[in-house]
């Protein structure tokens, strides 16, 4: 006798702890085996971009930081980039060189985000709470500076709302002597863990051809062994003249673009981070940080594309300036965004369970996915 | 690496009137295409030895408002004038960019889907479908995304739209 089967379909989320917000996994089920994934998104839609049209241009910095709010100093940096190159200005070097400071900061904040939830998700509750007390040290860096924890509103077009506090760059060079130990730390109680490799290793592999044309960008296009970091390759603000490398993935437990790939770049990127930011110390100019911030901000007529490498990829601007004191139309290239169009290729014919580390993998963030 | 300029004339020889004019304008100028030959545009891009287009940075609607405008108390309606599509791509090769723009009328919006040429495209095309009408042909699965499946009341990001007073029984601007 035939046993009788049919697909199944399982909607994962919108509440579910492993989605990190307000995400819907529809699941098509063969058994326990993934025939289809299709991601509904929009649960968080506010429509930023309508709201840009009748804000000024100042006015919308506070806006970016709610989009990617575990990275809003770099939601910053990418917008206020993109205003100065439309109104043609150059801003101070003291300026540039605390940007860098504070995006690389976000970035192991965020990182550290990524890689303790990702424990969390697959059922490690230890590194979870290691890297928030870590992210607690960067927060407060960040909270001396300009008051906020986590929406800063620190960068603004031509400069910074407050110079540095004056024990920032003491505070921020303990935090980087005592920060070095613990990525050893992670490396030997979740990286190089059995468990944990036996879960992300070989899981979810992502070929470097679809990665590209899938648009993927920053970790999860690295892990896939390219190197391309947009910090580099289309350099912004300073970054030329610091000196880094690129981590890529290189299949050390499993396959090259596996998720154990995607989230040991992450691990490496913070090491580097921890370089950028200790040569941006040494070289840190004296000077006004408010001193070019222009008193009206109407850019000519034109439009601009700008892209930063976010914690999660390329973050981009397209601004259309019809010459007013509000942008005709705002446009976000968001990297979670994007990436997280790839879910039905990585997952299928997987297990479920795989579905959980996959999504961990690819790191979003549903504020800025849903705009 | 070539320039906005190269890749124009290149464009023209194969694609004559199809490619209508290169703008200039003080950062990133842009080439304006045909929206129903975009596919084979694109693909030409992506394919072409020289040029080499693998990756879609960005695809952007945008309401260019260029109609006549009428309001009525508090109501603007836009009659006439195009919708528009940017495209921002790049080589990963050979390190050129290049930013395409197409036009299509208000009255009916359409382009040709690049969704298949780049699988990025995919939801970039849904997103300017949701919230700007945008209809792409031939795309695989051109749904609304981030708006509800049942909004009704029409696309958010024209500059005549209008808030419905309610939905599902809930008052919108509450």
């Amino acid at each position: 006798m035939a046993i009788k089967t049919e697909e199944m379909v399982l909607n994962m989320g919108p509440q579910h702890p492993s989605t990190h917000g307000v995400l819907r996994l529809e699941l098509i089920l063969e058994g326990e085996i993934i025939q289809k994934v299709t991601p509904h998104i929009g649960y968080l839609h506010r429509c930023f971009e309508k709201h840009c049209e009748a804000m000024t241009y100042p006015q919308i910095i506070p806006y970016t930081d709610r989009m990617d709010y575990l990275a809003a100093m770099y939601n910053e940096f990418g917008y206020v980039i993109g205003v100065e190159k439309l109104l043609g200005i150059q801003v101070p070097e003291r300026v540039e060189y605390i940007r860098v400071i504070m995006g690389e900061l976000q970035r192991i904040a965020s990182h550290l985000v990524a890689i303790g939830t990702y424990g969390a998700d697959i059922g490690a509750m230890t590194p979870f709470l290691f890297a928030f007390r870590d992210r607690e040290v960067i927060l407060n860096l960040f909270e001396i500076t300009c008051g906020a924890r986590m929406l800063y509103n620190y960068i603004w077009v031509g400069g910074l709302s407050h110079d540095l506090h004056p024990d920032f760059v003491r505070l921020t060079r303990e935090f980087i002597t005592y920060f070095r130990p613990k990525i050893v730390e992670m490396n030997e109680l979740l990286t190089t863990n059995r468990i944990f490799i036996e879960r992300t290793a070989n899981v979810g592999i992502l070929p470097l051809e679809t990665a590209i044309n899938f648009g993927i960008t920053g970790p999860m296009l690295r892990g896939s062994g390219f190197k391309w970091d947009l910090r580099k390759d289309d350099t912004y603000s300073v970054y030329n003249r610091f000196d880094f490398n690129i981590p890529i993935g290189e299949g050390k437990v499993g396959t090259v673009g596996d998720c154990w790939d995607r989230y040991y770049v992450r691990i490496l990127e913070m090491g580097e981070s921890l370089r950028l930011i200790e040569q941006a110390l040494d070289q840190l100019p004296e000077g006004n940080v408010t001193s070019a911030i222009p008193k009206r901000i109407k850019p000519p007529v034109g439009s601009v594309y700008t892209r930063v490498e976010n914690p999660r990829g390329e973050l981009g601007y397209f601004i259309i300036s019809n010459g007013t004191t509000s942008p005709f139309r705002v446009k976000v290239r968001g990297p979670s965004f994007v990436n997280l169009g790839i879910m039905d290729v990585l997952c299928k014919n997987h297990m479920v369970a795989d579905v959980i580390a996959i999504l961990g993998s690819v790191d979003i963030v549903l504020g800025e996915v849903d705009r | 690496m070539k320039s906005a300029e190269e890749i124009f004339n290149i464009l023209k020889e194969n694609f004559n009137d199809n490619i209508k004019e290169l703008v200039k304008q003080p950062v990133d100028p842009y080439i304006l295409c045909d929206p129903l030959k975009i596919n084979e545009i694109s693909l030409f891009l992506l394919s072409n030895e020289g040029l080499l287009f693998d990756n879609l940075m960005n695809l952007s609607g945008v309401d260019d408002a260029n109609g006549m405008s009428t309001t009525t108390g508090s109501i603007t309606t836009i009659e006439g004038g195009t919708l528009s599509v940017y495209y921002h791509m790049e080589s990963t090769k050979f390190r050129h960019k290049v930013v395409l723009r197409v036009s299509t009328p208000r009255e009916k919006p359409e382009a040709s889907s690049v969704a298949l040429v780049w699988r990025s495209a995919d939801w970039h095309e849904r997103e300017a479908f949701d919230l700007l009408g945008i209809n792409f042909l031939n795309h695989p699965d051109l749904r609304r995304i981030l708006m509800p499946y049942d909004w009704e009341a029409g696309y958010p990001l024209r500059k005549d739209y209008a808030n419905p007073e309610f939905y599902h029984g809930m008052k919108v601007p509450y």
